[in-house]
């Protein structure tokens, strides 16, 4: 019940998208509640890259690590619930005012928090990968060909995994 | 021109989610604008800026946006359902395999690359978005605040956005 209560609040934080609120979803299911371990929090996250739909859904795997079904539930259910009702007072408003000054304020002021919160996000999955320069490495890589190109990610992870496999 | 009822939506957003292997926004514009021309390029896009200000999933709020707009809560619902039905069974078995095998150690391995990879492209993702930020002092300021609290202190995330965001919406309110 406590994870589903705080992912709910991280719900309604998760301006910009759930990696914005990953560093504390991190703080409080591994460092506090020590439901899963660094590693597979790392593991996780990166595996749910590899499925399709949307990204966000690894707060799903995350909880059935945690806390098995009901656990999946609560993280799930958590995440979506603010994201349903907002986007659906956010039609309602938009249909009535569509150049309103204040969503334009938020846009603009809040995109930088955000973004600090996503490298955070970042900052946090390199940590756990941990093995010095091959695994900075194969990210610098990484990075450097999803700036440059608009390959399809799959084929990342996919020469991530067989890079690992391969000793990294 | 828009889906015929909630079924229609149902099923072409089942279809945008089971395609939407990395990355859903790739198939909701090639599905709902190019195929079925239910909205255009320019209404798309004023659906991605409105998610972004919304919290949660970028994908998921335009989903609830579009099927609201087709067909009211009937059709938020069946949109998201069909978005998520597929990919949530999918990350359950996932999960499943994860616990089974995870101790294994060529996949333990696989999944060290994996999770590189998944940084680098999270971080490519804060790059391209950062390149759009105006190049002044304040803006960057606050991410840096975001990063430093969140990332290297490691202070509860509501503190830091309870802290930064009243002065990051007064300055972007002011400059308006």
């Amino acid at each position: 019940m406590g994870l589903f209560w705080h992912f709910l609040l991280l719900g309604c934080l998760a301006v910009g998208g759930v990696s914005t609120v990953m560093p504390d979803m991190y703080r409080y299911v591994v460092d506090e509640q020590g439901l899963v371990t660094g590693r597979q929090f790392a593991d996780l996250y990166a595996l749910a890259q590899a499925a399709p739909g949307p990204n966000a859904l690894w707060v799903t795997l995350l909880g059935l690590q945690a806390a098995g079904w009901t656990g999946a539930l609560a993280t799930t259910l958590g995440v979506l619930i603010p994201a349903t009702i907002f986007s659906l007072i956010a039609s309602a408003f938009h249909a009535q005012h569509p150049d309103a000054p204040i969503a334009l304020a938020i846009r603009r002021g809040l995109a930088p928090v955000a973004l600090g919160f996503m490298l955070a996000s970042g900052w946090l999955l390199l940590r756990s990968v941990g093995h010095g320069i091959p695994g900075y490495g194969l990210a610098l890589l990484t990075f450097a060909v999803a700036s440059a190109t608009r390959l399809n990610p799959l084929w990342l992870m996919a020469a991530g995994a067989i890079a690992g496999m391969a000793g990294l | 021109m828009g889906p015929r009822n909630a079924t229609e939506i149902f099923l072409t957003f089942a279809r945008i989610g089971a395609s939407g292997f990395g990355g859903v926004n790739f198939w909701i514009r090639r599905i709902i604008i190019q195929e079925k021309r239910w909205i255009t390029d320019q209404e798309y896009l004023e659906g991605l800026a409105i998610g972004q200000i919304l919290p949660g999933p970028n994908v998921y709020n335009l989903t609830v946006m579009l099927g609201y707009r087709f067909g009211g809560m009937r059709g938020a619902f069946a949109a998201v359902a069909g978005l998520i039905g597929a990919p949530l069974a999918f990350m359950v078995a996932l999960g499943l395999l994860y616990q089974r095998y995870a101790e294994v150690p060529i996949l333990e391995r696989a999944l060290t690359g994996m999770t590189a990879v998944a940084a680098g492209l999270l971080l490519a993702n804060v790059a391209g978005i950062a390149a759009a930020l105006p190049r002044k002092l304040v803006p960057w300021m606050f991410l840096a605040l975001a990063f430093v609290g969140t990332g290297l202190l490691r202070f509860p995330l509501l503190y830091v956005m309870g802290v930064l965001a009243p002065f990051a919406l007064a300055s972007a309110w002011k400059k308006r």
